[in-house]
C-alpha cells in the first residue's frame, strides 16, 4: 500500500505523518510513505487544502488531521 | 422569548431516534450553555466587590471586573459559534467554492467569491495551493482576490463577537463593508490586469481533480463541530485572555474619553495611522475584539476602531509573505494597498455619517 502524505511543512501535516503511521502500523499494514512537499505534485492531485493523504493515488483526506481510528477506517 | 424547536420540527424529527437523541443533547447543551452565560455578570460582581473585596469604582475593581466578566464570556460565545459555524463549513469545500467561481465573469464572481469567503473553511497556512488551484482552473485573478480578502476579514468568530459586544448594528456594518471591500479589491486588481506579476511558474501548474467528496451524515458533521472547537479555541483562548487583559487595563485605567484625542473623529489622520498599526499586528478577531471594545468605551471613533479591527485580521505580514511564493512583489505591495485603501475609505465614512 501506498502512503503519501502532502503538505509543504507543516505542524499539522507532521500530526498527519505520525497518525498515518500509526494506523497503518496498528492495522498491521505492508505500507511505504512518502512526503510530498513539492507545490507542482501537490497541486497535481487537486489538493487546495493541505495536508492531505493520498492511499495509492487517490486523495483521501485533506485539509485536517483525523484521528488513529478514522484513519484506521479509511486503510483497512 | 420562548425556547425551543417549532412543532413541526419535532414530528419529523420524532420518526428517526438518532435524530432525537442528538437534538435532545442539542437542547440540553444550549440550555445550560445560557444559564451559565447569564450567571456570568453577577458572578463578575460578586467575585471582585465580595471575595476579593476591592472598592467599587475603583480602578483595580473595574478592570478586575472587567476581565472576570468578559473572559468566559468571550469565551462561550467563542465556543458556541465556531461549534456552529464548523457544521455549516461541513457543507462547503474549497473543491466547490472553485467550481462554482471557474470561470465566471468578474464583478459577478467578485460578489459570489466575497460571499463563498464567509463559508469556505479557509486557512492561511492552505493560501498557496488554494490560490494555484483557483487560478489555473478558470477563476480569473481579481475574484480569487476577492475570496482571498473576505475569507480572514469576513469571518464568523468576528461577526458573532461584534454582534454579542456591540449589537446587530455594529456586526452589520462589519460585514456589508467587510464585503464591498473585499469585492472592490478584487475587482480593482482585476481591471489592473496584474496577472503577469503572478509567479510565472504558477499558470504552468497543472492542477489535477481531487475527486473527494465526502459523504457527511449528521453525527459526522457534528464531530466536525466539535473538531472546530478543539482546533480554533484551543489555538486562540491563549490571545483572547490576553486581548481581554489589555482591554481591562485600558477599561480600569485610561481616563475617560482619552481616546477621544488620538483616536476620536476630529483626528483624521487616526484612520491612516490606525490601518498602518493594523499590519504588523497579527492577531486574530477573538483576540482584537476585546481592545476594540475597550478602546470604543475609552472615546475612540468607531470608524478609526473599525479600520484598525480590519486592518489587523486581513492585512498581516505573515499572509503576505507565505503569499511570495506565488505572486511578485507588485502584485503583493498592489494587493495590500488597495485593501488598505478600502479599509480606510471604511473608516472615513463611518466616522463622517455617524
Amino acid at each position: 500500500m501506498k502512503l503519501q502524505i502532502l503538505g509543504t511543512g507543516c505542524a499539522k501535516c507532521n500530526a498527519l505523518t505520525m497518525a498515518t503511521e500509526k494506523a497503518a502500523q496498528t492495522l498491521g499494514l505492508q505500507y511505504e510513505l512518502e512526503k510530498i512537499t513539492d507545490l507542482n505534485r501537490i497541486m497535481a492531485f487537486g489538493v487546495m487544502m493541505t495536508p492531505a493523504l493520498v492511499v495509492d493515488g487517490k486523495v483521501k483526506v485533506s485539509g485536517k488531521v483525523p484521528s488513529v481510528d478514522e484513519l484506521k477506517k479509511l486503510l483497512a | 422569548m420562548r425556547q425551543g424547536p417549532p412543532v413541526g420540527l419535532v414530528a419529523v424529527l420524532a420518526g428517526k431516534p438518532g435524530w432525537r437523541k442528538h437534538l435532545l443533547w442539542g437542547c440540553a447543551g444550549l440550555v445550560c450553555w445560557w444559564l451559565i452565560y447569564r450567571s456570568l455578570a453577577p458572578f463578575a460582581m460578586w467575585f471582585t466587590y465580595s471575595l476579593c473585596g476591592l472598592a467599587k469604582e475603583s480602578h483595580l475593581g473595574t478592570a478586575v471586573e472587567f476581565f472576570v466578566f468578559e473572559s468566559p464570556k468571550v469565551l462561550l460565545l467563542l465556543t458556541l459559534i465556531v461549534f456552529g459555524v464548523g457544521i455549516v463549513r461541513s457543507f462547503f469545500t474549497p473543491e466547490r467554492t472553485r467550481r462554482i467561481l471557474s470561470g465566471r465573469r468578474e464583478s459577478v464572481g467578485n460578489v459570489l467569491a466575497a460571499l463563498l469567503g464567509i463559508v469556505t473553511p479557509f486557512c492561511s497556512c492552505s493560501a498557496v495551493p488554494l490560490f494555484i488551484g483557483f487560478v489555473t482552473t478558470g477563476v480569473p485573478l481579481g475574484v480569487t482576490f476577492s475570496f482571498l480578502v473576505s475569507a480572514p476579514m469576513v469571518n464568523e468568530v468576528a461577526l458573532v463577537l461584534l454582534f454579542g459586544l456591540f449589537g446587530w448594528k455594529v456586526a452589520g456594518l462589519y460585514l456589508v463593508t467587510g464585503l464591498i471591500i473585499a469585492i472592490f479589491s478584487g475587482w480593482v486588481i482585476g481591471r489592473l490586469r496584474m496577472e503577469k506579476h503572478v509567479e510565472d511558474w504558477v499558470y504552468a501548474t497543472k492542477t489535477g481533480e481531487a475527486g473527494l467528496e465526502e459523504k457527511l451524515d449528521w453525527p459526522a458533521r457534528i464531530r466536525a463541530g466539535w473538531e472546530a472547537v478543539k482546533n480554533i479555541v484551543g489555538r486562540v483562548w491563549f490571545y483572547v485572555l490576553i486581548g481581554i487583559a489589555v482591554g481591562a487595563g485600558i477599561h480600569g485605567y485610561v481616563p475617560e474619553n482619552f481616546m477621544a484625542s488620538i483616536m476620536g473623529k476630529s483626528a483624521w489622520w487616526s484612520v491612516p495611522l490606525a490601518v498602518l498599526l493594523g499590519v504588523p499586528m497579527y492577531s486574530n478577531a477573538a483576540g482584537i475584539i476585546p481592545v476594540v471594545q475597550a478602546l470604543l468605551g475609552k472615546g475612540a471613533a468607531l470608524g478609526t476602531v473599525l479600520a484598525f479591527m480590519m486592518s489587523v485580521i486581513a492585512l498581516s505580514l505573515p499572509e503576505a509573505i507565505i503569499l511570495r511564493k506565488v505572486l511578485k512583489p507588485r502584485l503583493i505591495a498592489t494587493f495590500f494597498g488597495v485593501v488598505a485603501l478600502g479599509i480606510m475609505l471604511v473608516g472615513h465614512l463611518f466616522n463622517w455619517i455617524m
